[in-house]
Parts: C-alpha cells; structure tokens; sequence
C-alpha cells in the first residue's frame, strides 16, 4: 500500500503589528464626532504594505529551518500596480532568485484565496497578508480598520521545519454581491447597507463551515478556536454566534485594540491563536470576504518550539496610543502639511538601487576575510587592512546595535519631523549611520539598544524609496518597551 | 616620498574681500569681480599682471568660464571644489603654481552665492543614488559631536550649553567689529542659549551663517613680494587632507575628534617648522560652521589639551585679546560661510591683523608680543567623512 501523501500545514508563522495606535476617542476634539471606544493600529509614516509585510515575513522566518521557493504577497492596498511588491519582499528577505514571488492583489478576499493556492503548491510558500485601511475622516471605517501583516510558510514540512499545525479540511462558497467596493484610484471604499451583508454572508459562511468540517471529519463542538474575520464587522459577529462552536472558542478578534486589517486580518488572528495554542487543537478560520471560505487546521506538537519570534498580545501590549488625530491624518495623506525649506526629495536611481540591491533591500554588509572586519555599506576595500575584494556578505539585518552618537534634525525633509539621526555600532562589530523610527526624541540617548526595521522612507516623483531604520529594540515577550 | 612643502617660497601680497551677507543685489559674477578688483588694488596691479587664477565654488558655477566671463579674461582659470575648504583649496593650488614657477603671479579666488536658493541651509546638488544614504543636513551632522564630547569628558547637558554658548557668544563680539561680516551685533549668552532648536543641542546661534560673499589673494614668489608691497604675507605651510571616510562606518571613531585635521596640522606644523602651536601662532582662523565643530577643533590642532578646550573656552584663551585669539573677525559664526569664499575670507583677517591694518577695535594683541605666524584651518564634509585644511603664514621671512 502507498503511503499517504504528507499533509501539508503551517511551517512557520509571524504578524507585525505597527507599533502606533490611534485613540478612536481622539478624533472627538478635532470633528466633534466620536470615534467610540478603544484603539486601532496604525501603520508609521514611513510604512506601506510591502514594509510592513517585511516586517511580518522577518518575524515568521527568524529562527525557522525553512526556505521558501514561493511568495505570494496579497493586499487590498499595495504600493504599486503593474509592477511588483513582492519582489521587494523577496529581496528584503534574501529569498532564492528561483522563487517565484507575485502579488495576489486587489480585493480582500485575494488574502484567503493565496493562503489556499500555496496549500494546494508543492514546495514551501510564504504567504505575506498585509493591509493598511481606513476611511473617509470622520467615518465609521476610519476608526474601525486598522493596518497589520500576517506571514505564513505553507507546505509538508520536514524536520529542519515540521508542521506547527496541519491542515484538516478547507471549503469555499463563492457569491457575486455588493458588500464593499472601490474604484482604482479611489482612497477609500463604499459599502452597501450593512443589514443586507448580513443576509447576504451568513448562508455562505453556514455552507463553508459545513463543507470544511466535513473534509476534516469534524463536528462544531470540536472545534477550540474559531475565528471569523472578514469585511462586514456585524456578518462576522452574527455568525460566529450561530456556527454551533462553543461560545468560549470564539476567538477575541481583537478590533478593539487594532482594528481591523482587512487583508490581514484572518492571519493575525491566527497567528494570536498559534502564540497561546496547545498541541492537538483545533482552529477553524472563517473569512467572509465576497463569499465564505474556511480553513481547518489542527496544531501538532512542535508548534510550542516553532511560534514566532514577537507574539501578536506583545505587539498589542507594546502599542504607543499617544498619536494625535492630526498625526494620523498626515500620515493617512488627508491633511497637506508645509514642508521645510529644503529642496524636494529626489528619487532613488534605478541602476544603483540595482547594484547595491543586497545592502539596500537585505541589508547585507561585506566582512573581510583577511581581518574579519564588518563593512556597512559592503565595501571593496577593506578600511582596516586594504586588502582588495577580499569580502564575502554580512548579513545584518537581524543584529541589534546601540546608539553611539545621536541628533535630532529639525531642519532636514522628512514626512513626519523631526528627523532622528544615529551613529549605530552593531554587537559584534561595525558602524552605520541611520534614521530611528518609532520613538520619542526623548528616548533617544548614548548606549539605547536598537533594531532594524524595513521602511518606506519617502516617495518622491512616484517612485517609493525603500530603506532600513532603526526602531527601539523589542524583546519578545515585551516588544514596545525599549531596553 | 614625503611632504616638504613651500616654505618661505611664496608670499601673497594683495588681498579682497567682499562684505558676506544677502547681497539681493548681486550675482556671482559681480561677487568675483569685486572680491578680484579688491585683491589687484590692494597689490598695486591691473588685470594684465595675472597670469592664471584659480576659482574655488562648491556650486555657484561650474568651470574657469564660471570667473573668466566674469572678469572677462582669456587665461588659464582652474576650478575647483573640495566641500567647505574650497576656497583654501583654490589657494594651496595657485601657491604651488606659483611655486613650481609655471607662472609668475596667481590668483586665488572664492565664491558663494547661497541665497538666491530660498533655501534654508545648504543644498548639495543631488546625485542619482540608492536612496540608503540618511538625508541629514549638515547641523545634524555636527550636532553629532557635542553628545559624544560631553559624554567622554564627563560635561553635564547645562556645562556643554555653557562652553558652547561661549563660542558663539565669542565670535559674535568680534563680528560686532567687523563692517564685512554679516551679523555684526553681540548677542547675549542668554539669546544664545535660549535659541530656537535646529538640530540636537545646536541652536540657530551654534550655526554659521548662510551667506553670499567673494574673497580674492594675490600670490608671487616670494623674492618678486617686494615689487607688490612693503609687508607680504609670506606662505609657510600648506597642508590637505581627505579622509578615508571611515568615521561614519568605523565603530572605533568616537565623533570627539577629526583624525584629517590632526593629520593636517602636523603636517602644516612640520612644513613651517612649527613646534609648539599653542605659544608660537599668533592668531588663527578656524572653521567653526558649528559651535561644537570649533571646540574640537582647539584639540586637533594643539591649541589645548584633550579633553581641556572646554575649560579653555570657557577661560577666554581663544577670546580677542586671550593667549590665542580665534576667530577675530567673527569665524563663520558671524562673519557668515559662502562656502567657496570662506578659506580665502580666513585668510584676508591673517593678512590684515599679521601686517597690522586690522582696526583698531578688534586688533589681538599677541602680536606685540613678537609672534608672526597665523594659521588657518578649513574643515568639509562632515565628521567622519570629511577634507581638512591647514595653512600656516606670517609676516616674516624665516631667519
């Protein structure tokens, strides 16, 4: 008899959670309208899709025996059309130049539909699920959305990378109906009367979940962690309550601290379930999104030696709810600020972006084989001993470094000022001159300790510039705290 | 190999300098013919005694053609740039004309025309890049020495505020005697301390200031310096330094010192047989674009111990009429920085106090007490990444 064909499941997993919230409350002093209660996540200034889903990708795969030789990169908001984002993931993460890396863009429900593609491919996927939402200032959306990305690696596994959880059962019942739609070019999206959603999403969502839980031979009470996330808050909250699953397994879809990602949304909230989830347990995850589909996952017992390295209640824990609605609103691009009197930002170059490609996206510096000395950027000659092309790459984007010198630029162009410049020497050797995000001037000082993160520092003339900062480094069980 | 220098071979014998501040009602052009007409009269000369020239601007113009339209002369005319010591550049490369003896009389002239941009700062103009480059402006730069000074030597934030204050406060007096500079008010240290951030610690009062302005000198050899005037200034060193830019990749460098102005000075010092700065030189011009930038620089170029200059400072060493008078006619600070002009700018008050036509009012004093030698220093780029220049000239021949 043949033996069975492996089952494939989530390899390794990861969420990035922008560190900024905003107070839906705070928003009552500017229009007088209230926000209501609670925060949303808010993607930083310098961030985007592709940045943010860098960040999700570097958190799934650190630490994980797995190289994929796929990336799918879905959003409903990507930074560029025609061409690509997902190259620049797959460039940020030193991935193969044999993998294949595409978006799956456009629609929410594109997230769902990658994440079953890479089920159904041979070798191991990364899924990046990112998305950055709002809506029309003073509107419902503009405070119940947040922005968040979600990785996974899809596949059989193996022992450098076992499966964390395997895949029991997955279904879909597909729809054509107006829930929530936007024109290309539009900033923010119609919806129809939500009553109608309701009606619309529920019988998908039941005929879903039956047919899942059929695949995985499976009833609903045995189900211990159902997640339903999706476009439409009211058709998701209905019908977690009728799904027949216990009360207790419906899962905190935690809109009331982040909002909702859309795209990302189902991914997070699976990636907060694999955080705390035991071995053996069952997780459904529900998305309604233009149709149902369901997912049904059982969680193995390497999962507790395999979770991400910052979980999703860390992030949450380590948000930063001081942002000013007017902050938020210039971030957003819906308030025209004056900028310094400086010339514009200029572009970066296609050719030396090209070149340089490893050290601008990886942030992969050079060591010189003669004298072991670190270069950032990679340099042929060695500024120790001189010896000539004697390198062989750094990769360095994952060690932390501390603060030797410090100013903040008051003068200089930046989106969001003041601009924060630091002299960084890296554990282990070697120096780079950089901008700090995420922080308080006031933090900034002589020995603080930092960590890389992947960002879009401007765009200028239609073109995005994506380049590494540095942000306070966070530990993983308490990310928002600066060491 | 080595670096002999010119001693003694070269005298600079005729000087201009336009006044530096927003000339609305002036271009480039007319800057370098005034700064040009300046230095010829000075020198008793017309322009068909000029045998070549060299123009330093960082980016007024680019070319020989950017000065010979200008003057109208058909004559060699290089043109060079080298950051912020482009002026001294311009000068080091018409002495060693001069001196090789491809020509009998050279001019050394700079410009700046940074106002007309309606930017704040300087402007570098953009290369096609990779866009990893920190776009930084030049106070950050240097707002990046004064933590880690004050952090090595153990000054408190108030304590560094002080010794930096009383840098601006300094030049800003001497300024206020100079009808050239572009700020000729003193301001009181409590303005000073009290200034609108710009970057880091650095106020608007720490920063030098954006201007317009020309500055020309004359050079011959130096037994021809008689035929000019009865008091040459007799060139004794020239040094030149580009670093090897590994400041700002270098986890060993620690933003308290400038290696290229160490290695420059010694280089200078040595060329003009200069032993003990601190008691021999008279006066010396130094690029104090920052405040902190001037602060280290009394300790890379011997003027006070590591880790002293502050107390030096804070002492009044460097004031007008202290042991070493910096800066007496305002520095950068307030006489105002036209990049390409600024070396040449510093050279213009080494040939007024040396020879002794300085007024009255802001005149040092230590030149009564028989030392001749004056020393200017031009700094570009910036810390970690950057050219230094050292010159060192005096009244005297050497015995």
């Amino acid at each position: 008899m043949a033996e069975a064909a492996p089952t494939p499941g989530v390899l390794a997993y990861g969420a990035y959670i922008p560190t900024a919230r905003l107070q839906r409350s705070a928003r009552g002093a500017v229009l007088g309208t209230s926000g209501g209660k609670g925060t949303r996540a808010v993607a930083s200034y310098d961030e985007d899709t592709t940045s943010i889903g860098v960040e999700a990708a570097r958190l799934a795969l650190r630490g994980r025996g797995v190289v994929p030789d796929q990336l799918i990169f879905a959003t409903a908001s990507p930074a560029y059309l025609d061409k690509t984002n997902a190259t620049a993931i797959h460039a940020a993460l030193s991935l193969p130049r044999s993998a294949l890396a595409f978006d799956a863009g456009g629609a929410v429900r594109s997230g769902v539909g990658a994440v079953f593609s890479a089920l159904r491919s041979n070798g191991p996927t990364l899924v990046v699920l990112s998305d950055l939402r709002g809506g029309v200032p003073g509107s419902a959306d503009e405070v119940a959305a947040g922005d968040a990305a979600a990785a996974l690696v899809v596949g059989t596994g193996g022992p450098e990378a076992p499966v964390l959880a395997e895949v029991l059962g997955q279904a879909s019942a597909t729809a054509e109906f107006l829930d929530r739609w936007r024109l290309p070019g539009q900033a923010h999206p119609g919806t129809w009367e939500e009553r109608f959603g309701e009606h619309a999403y529920l019988p998908l969502a039941d005929e879903a979940f039956a047919a899942a839980l059929k695949d995985a031979e499976l009833t609903p009470d045995q189900v211990d962690h159902l997640i339903v996330a999706g476009t439409h808050g009211r058709a998701c909250r209905a019908w977690a309550t009728r799904s027949g699953a216990a009360a207790e397994a419906v899962v905190n879809d935690r809109t009331a601290a982040i909002g909702n990602p859309g795209t990302a949304q189902p991914w997070v909230l699976l990636a907060d379930v694999l955080d705390r989830a035991g071995g053996g347990e069952v997780i459904v995850v529900m998305v309604l999104a233009d149709g149902a589909s369901a997912l049904v996952l059982r969680t193995t017992d390497a999962l507790a030696a395999g979770r991400s390295a910052v979980s999703v209640a860390a992030q949450i824990a380590g948000g930063d709810d001081t942002l000013a609605y007017g902050a938020f609103l210039t971030w957003k691009g819906s308030l025209d600020r004056e900028s310094p009197r400086r010339p514009d930002p200029t572009p970066p170059a296609a050719p030396p972006s090209l070149r340089t490609s490893a050290w601008k996206y990886a942030f992969e510096g050079s060591r010189c084989t003669a004298c072991a000395t670190r270069h950032m950027p990679p340099a042929r000659v060695c500024r120790r001993c001189h010896e000539v092309d004697q390198m062989v790459p750094e990769p360095m984007a994952d060690v932390p470094a501390a603060v030797s010198t410090f100013t903040i630029d008051r003068l200089a162009f930046t989106p969001s000022p003041p601009l924060i410049g630091a002299v960084v020497d890296f554990d282990g050797g070697g120096r780079t001159n950089i901008e700090l995000t995420d922080c308080d001037p006031a933090w900034v000082a002589i020995g603080r300790r930092v960590e890389l993160t992947f960002r879009r520092t401007l765009t200028a003339g239609g073109i995005h510039n994506y380049s590494w900062k540095a942000r306070p480094l966070r530990s993983s069980t308490d990310p928002g705290q600066a060491s | 190999m080595g670096s002999h220098g010119i001693r003694d071979r070269v005298a600079i014998v005729g000087m201009g300098c336009t006044p530096f501040g927003e000339h609305w009602d002036k271009s480039t052009a007319d800057l370098l013919i005034d700064a040009a007409q300046g230095a010829m009269a000075s020198a008793g000369m017309g322009r068909d005694d000029i045998d070549a020239y060299w123009l330093g601007t960082m980016g007024s113009g680019l070319s020989g053609v950017t000065l010979s339209r200008a003057l109208r002369v058909t004559k060699p005319v290089t043109r060079v740039e080298n950051f912020c010591a482009t002026g001294s550049e311009a000068l080091r490369n018409a002495c060693y004309a001069v001196a090789s003896g491809a020509y009998d009389v050279a001019m050394a002239i700079g410009v700046e025309k940074l106002k007309d941009s309606g930017f704040s700062g300087l402007v570098s103009p953009p290369q096609p890049s990779d866009g990893t480059a920190v776009e930084m402006t030049a106070p950050a730069a240097f707002s990046y020495l004064a933590p880690a000074y004050a952090k090595r030597y153990g000054l408190d934030n108030d304590e560094m505020r002080d010794v930096l204050t009383r840098i601006a406060w300094k030049n800003h007096q001497n300024g206020a005697h100079n009808p050239r500079a572009q700020f000729r008010k003193e301001v009181a240290k409590e303005t000073i301390g009290n200034a609108p951030l710009i970057a880091g610690s650095l106020g608007v009062f720490d920063c030098s200031g954006v201007s317009d302005g020309s500055a020309a000198a004359i050079v011959v050899r130096a037994e021809d310096a008689y035929r000019y005037t009865d008091s040459p200034l007799y060139v004794k060193g020239l040094s030149f330094v580009a670093g090897d830019a590994t400041g700002v990749v270098d986890d060993t460098y620690d933003y308290t010192t400038f290696p290229e102005v160490v290695l420059s000075a010694q280089d200078a010092y040595a060329q003009a047989g200069v032993t003990d700065p601190r008691a021999q030189i008279a006066m010396a011009e130094v690029h104090d674009c920052f405040t902190p930038t001037e602060l280290v620089l009394m300790e890379d170029l011997g003027f006070a111990e590591r880790g002293f200059g502050w107390k030096e400072v804070l002492a009044g060493t460097f004031d007008l009429r202290g042991d070493l008078p910096v800066n007496p006619d305002g520095g950068l600070k307030a006489f105002g920085h036209p990049i390409g002009a600024s070396g040449l700018r510093m050279m213009f008050e080494c040939w007024l106090q040396l020879r002794g036509e300085a007024p009255e009012d802001r005149r040092i004093t230590s030149t009564a007490h028989g030392k001749t030698l004056g020393l200017t220093h031009n700094l570009g780029g910036r810390p970690g990444e950057c050219v230094s220049f050292v010159s060192i000239v005096g009244s005297e021949p050497s015995a």
